[in-house]
């Protein structure tokens, strides 16, 4: 599994597009930061970018990639490789390239800017974790794509419909519920829903952190009521495990499945 | 070597395999034939693992390979399409197929016989197709395992590298592999081949030896052969 992580990586690194994305993050940080002055407001642009950015290059990185590699992993079936190891292998390979990128990218400003004598390290960290967290995520749901899809024309359809309602049409849509059973208690349904998105989930979880309670919004609000910080932050980081978890599993059980 | 029993295979309504039954002795080269979608590629890919048969079973020296891996490590591969990561040069790619499997191999002596020297340190997305397919022979006869299987070899050689490949297969059945080949090419197969099976609709028609083929159709050369035995199924299909 190791090697087949490494050159994955590797033939990553020197993509130029691997290179674009990383570049993107650094001048963000730059700009940001000695633009502006204010490491809190700077936190909050970023996670603002962060939480539909990250997801979107995921999945379309995600996709682009297991389209673009499927008869080296013909070959790599032909050899004596367990299939899981060669699916696991290359979305880690993916994966921890894309999160590379960001947390480089993100961190090089930051740390010449000195936000370790800020006092916004854990902040910070807790961004560039739910950062991380929406690639590992993102890139498993792609990959399920991919496997479900021999059609890539489909495949790349259904990955931007996925990422179109996750980031944008989930919340419109949990906006017109909360509007429409305004009379209800729909408190526990704002918690589950906001619990099957896991954009929403990260965007709970940094804003718990930055305890800044006018932009938590209503899911927030009651996330914040219902377990407190502490355990809200702790209940949220679990479900993002789950969110990676569950695709992965998924992904390796029609990976095992499937005929190439 | 190899026995396949009632192997079936369907992909949706399209019956690809339909309880194919097939011997494959140690030794000398055995050619797989047939019109498009007959099932070729799809027998080679059941044989490595890569389909999964709806039934029926497979074995190799009387063990069964059916969602087994390790067995793959005594068969060489190639592969139809010969399509790489773009970013990695050819002497990393031979050094990353060499690294998978640790076992000595002889990929100096191969580059060398396809004339890749200079294409080492070239990035796989700037080769021609057939360069690739060089590549692609290279990774697989390097080696040296006792099962080879080519799934059309040929596909953009230039003359020079199909000579060499056909002397290296001839130098391997020598050596006692057992080498299985898809093709199109009929007076590749007229050269090379032992032993032949017509696939169609998913069954054998055919399985024997080259001369047979000549003797039971009645024809000198294969391509008419061939054409004869469709054309005697085509009739048969239609009075049925």
């Amino acid at each position: 599994m190791r090697r087949i992580i490494w050159y994955s990586l590797y033939d990553l690194l020197r993509s130029r597009w691997t290179l674009v994305y990383f570049l993107f993050y650094l001048a963000l940080g730059f700009a940001l930061l000695f633009l502006n002055n204010d490491v809190s407001k700077a936190l909050i642009t970023i996670m603002n970018i962060i939480v539909v950015l990250t997801p979107l290059i995921g999945t379309l990185f995600g996709v682009m990639f297991f389209y673009n590699s499927i008869e080296f992993t013909e070959l790599l079936l032909a050899q004596p490789i367990k299939r899981q190891t060669i699916f696991l292998g290359q979305y880690l390979g993916l994966s921890l390239s894309l999160s590379g990128s960001l947390v480089l990218g993100l961190g090089l400003p930051f740390l010449l800017y000195g936000i370790s004598s800020s006092g916004s390290v854990q902040e910070f960290l807790l961004l560039l974790t739910a950062g991380v967290f929406l690639t590992f995520i993102f890139t498993a749901l792609a990959f399920n794509i991919g496997l479900s899809n021999t059609n890539r024309i489909r495949g790349f359809g259904s990955a931007i419909l996925m990422w179109l309602f996750m980031a944008v049409i989930y919340d419109g849509l949990f906006l017109i519920a909360l509007m429409v059973f305004d009379e209800y208690p729909i408190d526990k349904f704002a918690l589950i829903a906001s619990c099957l998105n896991p954009i929403d989930l990260s965007r709970i979880l940094i804003l718990l952190k930055l305890d800044i309670s006018v932009l938590l919004g209503y899911t927030g609000a009651v996330f914040q009521q219902f377990f407190g910080t502490t355990r809200g932050m702790f209940i949220s980081l679990t479900l993002l495990m789950l969110w990676v978890l569950i695709p992965i599993w998924r992904m390796i059980r029609i990976a095992i499945r499937k005929d190439f | 070597m190899i026995r396949i029993e009632d192997l079936k295979k369907s992909f949706g309504k399209n019956c690809v395999l339909n309880g194919l039954d097939l011997e494959i002795e140690k030794g000398g080269v055995f050619v797989i034939l047939g019109p498009n979608g007959s099932g070729k590629t799809t027998l080679i890919k059941s044989i490595l693992g890569m389909v999964n048969p709806d039934s029926g079973q497979i074995s190799i020296n009387n063990r069964s390979v059916l969602r087994q891996w390790a067995y793959r490590s005594d068969i060489d591969y190639l592969p139809q399409i010969a399509n790489f990561p773009a970013n990695l040069s050819v002497a990393e790619l031979i050094r990353l197929v060499e690294d998978l499997r640790h076992k000595p191999t002889r990929s100096k002596e191969l580059i060398h016989l396809f004339g890749l020297q200079e294409y080492l340190g070239s990035k796989l997305h700037t080769l021609s197709g057939g360069t690739r397919q060089k590549v692609n022979l290279v990774l697989t006869f390097m080696f040296n395992s006792e099962l080879v299987i080519l799934d059309e070899p040929t596909s953009g050689l230039d003359p020079v590298a199909l000579l060499r490949l056909k002397e290296l297969i001839r130098k391997e059945r020598a050596n006692g592999k057992t080498i299985i080949i898809t093709t199109h090419i009929m007076s590749f197969v007229e050269e090379v081949a032992e032993r032949i099976v017509f696939l169609l609709d998913g069954t054998s028609h055919y399985e024997g030896s080259l001369q047979g083929i000549y003797e039971l159709t009645g024809q000198s050369n294969l391509e008419e052969a061939i054409a004869q035995i469709l054309q005697q199924q085509y009739a048969q299909d239609n009075l049925v």
